[in-house]
């Protein structure tokens, strides 16, 4: 609030030259710079500033309380010879891929059903972005105790309807662990994708279909060459959303299983966190995080030019 | 981006950028076509089943925490599915003998702070990207709209040592200077496309009439984009809300911290009987994000696909 009250003060310090000022005023750069001032202070000192800040700090030999000397890529060297390191990058890899597609073959689907006509259509389609509404922590902490190794309702379930003989330990077992956090993470984001290519498919216009149908285009047909087609623009941005948000994942991690068991759910983010906040070693962390950077480029380059270039097939414009 | 997929967005369709998801498409379509089996077994049941999953963690959640202790450990005796004698004694527990109203103040504080800052930032931003039209306008668009996809998992640890070096450490202010960096990228987004819709005219009417630049902001543009700020603000919040990773690096003692954090870290204390308080401390730390969303449904969907869109 502080540089609106400057750009409203500041006629009266610069009222002995009218002429520099009156000119001034009337400029478009001079004017936004002030309007830009804000926004601009924020991203460059929380934002910006850090970006490079942590590509430095994976150079030196920081730690909490002690200023770090450059150490050159050391902390690189290290990571490169580190079993866990490469555990968390391939765990972060399987995270990715597999909670993504499942999310976006589930959230088409759940699109194309809230897409048809129902009784209460409005309040269904409200209710299904509520997982997405409340904090990922706090539901997590629910799908940790429907995880829990002794009192887990699934497990329960499973036994009480005779299919198993004793409690899966949903959690403690890498394997399990695995596919439970990737099953709390589809759960999250199947909402968000659902919702958004929802209103994707609703930009569609009925007559296309009705053509189609006319025609005698099958369900299949009608989706593959009028649906999809025409949806590809949004679902290249929904993905790219939701494969860098699962990338770089680290609440739902941290709040069911800290990385455990045996490192089996370390992601990045969350090994990252683990060597440099707790352990304090903020060099090695650092490191971890910025070797996030090339992946993320990469999981962003995939689905948006993958997707894009599909676009651009279509011979529609590329704006 | 493109325009064209943003029909009814914008001031002169306010009310239609607001209207529920479902009134424009209420029609039949073509679903006569359908004999009512069919419908139940393309339409009708997986759609439940799908509901069911997405709401059975909210459901599990709130039962627990009015279940009697007794009655969660013991799930032969009891139906596990349902509750004989519901106790409020968990979130008695949680608002009387834990610090549990503090750290929702601490939430809330945080969240409305960091939201009111950035719809500030992003209104002077946007609408100088938009219609002051300076040099090298696109680009900051461009920049801005990467700065969004910058995630905080991989700034954590520099803002720390930034954080520190400021002396904010432990401090929820610090957490109000940081969240900015989330939302500003996002807001500036959306508002610039609600701008984009108020005419020319509007402002060189007021121009001739000898409105400055910040007037014309004031009482025309922002007057017309409140659907706009009503849909940021909203999804500003949630985002507060729900981040983590910086308050569980910034925030130590257990005063400061917000519910995400504290429930994560003071409620895990090994004792069995845990899971009542926990849950209803979930419970309780959703409800006001769920409300809020159940009043402003129309808006918070016009945020998450307009953003998405553009």
């Amino acid at each position: 609030m502080t540089t609106l009250q400057t750009t409203t003060s500041a006629p009266a310090g610069r009222i002995e030259n009218p002429s520099l000022w009156s000119r001034l005023k009337f400029n478009r750069n001079f004017m936004a710079f002030w309007f830009m001032l804000p926004a601009g202070a924020f991203l460059i000192l929380f934002l910006a500033y850090p970006l490079g800040l942590g590509v430095w700090m994976s150079f030196t030999d920081e730690r909490i309380g002690r200023a770090g000397m450059f150490v050159g890529l050391e902390n690189y060297e290290w990571l490169w010879d580190d079993a866990i390191f490469w555990l968390s990058v391939f765990n972060t890899i399987l995270y990715t891929v597999v909670a993504s597609t499942i999310k976006f073959a589930i959230g088409l689907y759940l699109a194309l059903l809230l897409n048809r006509n129902m009784p209460f259509k409005a309040l269904i389609r409200s209710i299904v972005l509520i997982p997405f509404i409340v904090p990922t922590v706090l539901s997590a902490i629910a799908f940790w105790w429907i995880y829990d190794s002794q009192f887990s309702i699934i497990s329960w379930s499973l036994t009480k309807l005779g299919l198993i003989s004793h409690n899966i330990d949903f959690l403690g077992d890498p394997n399990w662990a695995r596919a439970s956090v990737i099953f709390a993470n589809i759960w999250r984001g199947v909402p968000f994708v659902a919702i958004t290519l929802l209103a994707g498919l609703q930009t569609v216009s009925p007559s296309l279909y009705e053509a189609a149908t006319l025609d005698g285009a099958t369900n299949w047909q009608r989706f593959r060459y009028i649906t999809y087609p025409l949806l590809t623009p949004i679902i290249a941005v929904v993905m790219t959303f939701s494969v860098l948000f699962t990338f770089t994942d680290f609440q739902l991690i941290w709040a069911l299983t800290r990385g455990g068991p045996v490192n089996a759910t370390h992601l990045m983010a969350t090994l990252s966190y683990q060597r440099g906040i707790l352990s304090g070693r903020l060099g090695e962390g650092a490191a971890i995080s910025t070797a996030m950077i090339p992946f993320l480029v990469a999981a962003i380059g995939i689905s948006w030019f993958g997707m894009q270039r599909r676009k651009w097939q279509q011979g529609s414009s590329n704006d | 981006m493109t325009d064209s997929v943003l029909p009814t967005k914008g001031p002169a369709g306010g009310v239609t950028a607001n209207a529920p998801v479902g009134v424009t498409d209420d029609n039949e379509g073509m679903s006569y076509l359908e004999s009512l089996p069919r419908r139940v077994v393309t339409l009708y049941i997986p759609l439940g089943l799908i509901l069911i999953v997405l709401l059975f963690p909210f459901y599990w959640m709130a039962l627990t925490s009015i279940k009697p202790d007794e009655q969660l450990i013991d799930m032969n005796t009891y139906n596990p599915f349902w509750v004989i004698h519901p106790t409020l004694k968990h979130i008695n527990k949680l608002l009387f003998e834990t610090q549990y109203p503090r750290w929702l103040w601490n939430t809330m504080y945080v969240a409305v702070g960091a939201t009111t800052l950035s719809i500030i930032a992003s209104v002077l931003a946007a609408y100088a990207i938009v219609r002051l039209r300076f040099k090298g306008a696109d680009t900051v668009g461009v920049l801005i709209f990467f700065a969004y996809l910058v995630p905080p998992s991989i700034l954590f640890i520099p803002l720390a040592s930034v954080i520190q070096a400021y002396g904010l450490f432990d401090s929820p202010l610090s957490l109000i200077l940081v969240y900015p960096t989330l939302l500003i990228p996002f807001s500036t987004w959306l508002l610039m496309g609600y701008f984009k819709t108020i005419p020319f005219e509007l402002e060189e009417c007021a121009l001739i009439d000898g409105a400055s630049r910040w007037q014309i902001l004031t009482r025309i543009v922002v007057p017309l984009a409140v659907p706009g700020l009503i849909s940021s603000f909203i999804f500003s919040f949630t985002l507060c809300w729900n981040e983590f990773i910086y308050a569980l690096t910034f925030l130590q003692s257990t005063p400061n911290k917000t519910v995400p954090v504290a429930i994560v870290n003071e409620f895990v204390d090994g004792d069995i009987y845990k899971w009542g308080s926990l849950m209803a401390g979930a419970l309780v730390g959703s409800l006001p994000l769920v409300i809020l969303y159940a009043f402003f449904v129309e808006h918070y969907v016009s945020a998450m696909t307009g953003a998405v869109k553009e």
